[in-house]
């Protein structure tokens, strides 16, 4: 697998690495953006499997996010107390969880958190990833919604008002030890998404999925079985978009079903919004893209707050109209000779513009 | 969950007559989707924002002490005027783009009213009192607001009218020349451009009657357009474009469900049944389409 990385990458791998070891220790203090930054690449780069790869512009991720927060925070609960008790007495001030069962917990949630979102992509993608363009676009939206709504009726999980997460045990240090904690776990998920993703990319796979995106009927007259790589595809997203919905619930430590989990006006949007920003269908696209809208994000989340919303709607018209082939691609039209395609002088000298 | 409706069966004849003058608004929204679906060929997510807006137009008209049902001629009309402009900054740069790339600039449009309305009127829910009194029927066991009457009247009315300009008029027949086929009618002279934008602005001004009818029969609140668009976009889906029975009849069934729906489950599930109704049909019509599509084993 290391042999498909040549000499330049390593330089811009062990950079970004790097960066990801020291900054947020030079700027502690915005250790849980740098944390937010990894979660929203996270979430950037696993939508690009479905929507830049293969073509199917999904809203309904969020479902997975939403799931692996509550299974996560459930299963954390749930090994040690009872949960409709802990969600009818606002948790944290009667139950409390020792350094041992919080972690114990947490290795177990996060690891439910994983695998029930998959299994639910697995379900549930025979049925929903059979729909062609925006019919699957608008029933995952659906999907995303309608999960939101029924979270928000369930008693046990604290219906329309949430639960809490379990809090940080109090003996092994204070909220800097577990936001660092937290940072290094969500380093470890972004390290482990990215190498996957990028090994993935240098398989047969990404030429499967491609070829879905470029005309399905003709992938599927050429002998593959589409149905099959399409779900394989939803799994693979659904099952780090749980890890991360898990880490997330921890994080933030409260979890609500419709502004915090299933929360498809910003979550579920950025995701879609990012990787367009960056540029569908690249490894890296996903990753600036995610990176440069968190640069807006935060600051206009700080500074206007009130008009975040409504700059969130121009920022997606704006990216829509008038950049939809998104930076890389931007890049790639400026300059080709970057992404190793290679274009003779002769062949420049020869264009012609027809206008 | 007691189900009250098992112990008062009169209370089904309660839920089916709420459910078709429901459903006459919702296919009244819905008509409107279905025409610039045809027209233009995008999916207008910011429908419902549209709708909740022309709500907010006679929801001012009523807190300025008018009352609140002349805001069916005057939301149209600021309506009209809104869709155009949101035509001109926008829809015209993604009319002939792919349907995601409507759909996500919609989208766009949706977070951007919602958030203005949210502004302007705050995120309290409203009404604006009508006090048309309440019809009783079957021994007072059935009430029908007089509201739920009148706003399923002017809708039939609306669409009648709309069906006649159609027919008639010449830029009716643009509009149809249009979505039969956009190049053909702009070779013979059509200026495509102006039907988009009278498309989406007569789109709007429908919208805007139906907002001002929720406004006196329901309530309002700038976060609940999407459960309108969804249902529109379903009652298209299902009846097909440019099958107008076909629109009012799932519309009314729409309704019924939903009544039905708020009965059994609860009124907490009622939207999640809608959007969970709206993933069975596509996913049911994903199957029926498949049967057809069989392969050589």
């Amino acid at each position: 697998m290391l042999s498909n990385i040549n000499k330049k990458d390593i330089f811009i791998y062990l950079g970004v690495l790097a960066f990801a070891l020291i900054a947020p220790n030079v700027f502690s203090d915005y250790r849980i953006q740098f944390t937010f930054w990894l979660i929203l690449i996270i979430l950037a780069i696993t939508w690009n499997i479905q929507g830049g790869e293969m073509g199917y512009n999904t809203f309904g991720n969020i479902m997975f996010f939403g799931v692996g927060m509550y299974v996560c925070a459930s299963i954390q609960i749930g090994m040690f107390f009872d949960l409709g008790q802990w969600t009818v007495s606002g948790g944290e001030k009667t139950f409390i969880h020792t350094p041992d069962q919080y972690f114990q917990g947490l290795w177990v949630g996060l690891l439910a958190a994983a695998i029930i979102p998959a299994i639910i992509a697995f379900v549930i993608g025979y049925g929903v990833l059979g729909l062609r363009g925006h019919y699957f676009a608008i029933c995952t939206l659906g999907i995303g919604i309608a999960s939101g709504e029924l979270a928000g009726g369930i008693e046990i999980i604290g219906a329309g008002q949430g639960m809490t997460a379990p809090p940080w045990p109090k003996d092994i240090g204070g909220t800097e030890y577990r936001n660092e904690f937290f940072y290094y776990l969500t380093l470890a998920l972004f390290v482990m998404t990215f190498v996957f993703i990028k090994w993935l990319y240098s398989t047969r796979f990404r030429l499967v999925l491609n070829a879905i995106r470029d005309n399905e009927d003709k992938a599927e007259a050429m002998g593959i079985e589409t149905m099959r790589y399409k779900i394989t595809g939803w799994v693979i997203s659904a099952f780090f978009v749980g890890l991360a919905g898990g880490l997330v619930g921890n994080i933030v430590g409260y979890i609500e079903p419709v502004e915090v989990a299933f929360d498809g006006r910003e979550m579920g949007v950025f995701m879609v919004l990012m990787c367009i920003l960056g540029g569908k269908g690249t490894l890296w696209g996903p990753v600036i893209g995610a990176s440069v809208f968190h640069i807006f994000k935060e600051s206009f989340w700080s500074y206007f707050l009130g008009w975040q919303y409504v700059a969130l709607g121009v920022l997606i018209i704006v990216i829509v109209v008038y950049l939809p082939e998104g930076i890389m691609g931007f890049l790639r039209d400026k300059k080709p000779e970057w992404f190793g395609e290679v274009m003779d002088e002769e062949d420049r000298k020869a264009q012609v513009t027809l206008d | 969950m007691d189900l009250l409706i098992f112990e008062h069966p009169i209370l089904i004849v309660q839920a089916l007559m709420d459910g078709v003058l429901l459903g006459i608004l919702f296919a009244l929204i819905a008509y409107g989707m279905a025409l610039q679906w045809g027209v233009m060929n995008i999916i207008n997510i910011a429908q419902g924002e549209l709708v909740i807006m022309g709500g907010y137009v006679a929801y001012f008209l009523y807190m300025n002490g008018i009352h609140p049902a002349f805001g069916v001629i005057v939301s149209p009309i600021v309506m009209y005027f809104v869709g155009i402009g949101i035509y001109k900054l926008v829809i015209n740069k993604v009319v002939d783009k792919d349907l995601f790339t409507s759909i996500l600039a919609t989208f766009g449009i949706s977070i951007l009213m919602m958030q203005l309305m949210n502004f302007m009127f705050g995120a309290d829910v409203v009404v604006a009192q009508s006090n048309f009194g309440t019809t009783m029927l079957f021994d007072n066991s059935v009430t029908l607001p007089n509201s739920k009457i009148f706003a399923s009247a002017i809708s039939v009315i609306a669409a009648i009218i709309l069906v006649l300009y159609m027919k008639k008029s010449k830029l009716g027949r643009a509009i149809r020349a249009t979505a039969q086929n956009a190049r053909a009618a702009k070779i013979l002279g059509v200026d495509t451009e102006k039907v988009y934008a009278s498309t989406f602005g007569i789109n709007a001004a429908l919208c805007g009657v139906a907002g001002a009818l929720i406004a006196i029969t329901f309530t309002l609140h700038p976060y609940v357009g999407l459960p309108y668009t969804v249902r529109s976009f379903m009652i298209v889906i299902v009846a097909g474009l440019g099958n107008l029975p076909g629109v009012a009849l799932s519309g009314m069934g729409l309704g019924v469900f939903e009544e039905f729906a708020d009965y059994l489950l609860g009124t907490e599930f009622r939207i999640a049944s809608v959007f969970l109704l709206l993933v069975l049909i596509l996913v049911y019509r994903r199957f029926k389409l498949a049967r057809s599509r069989e392969y050589l084993k």
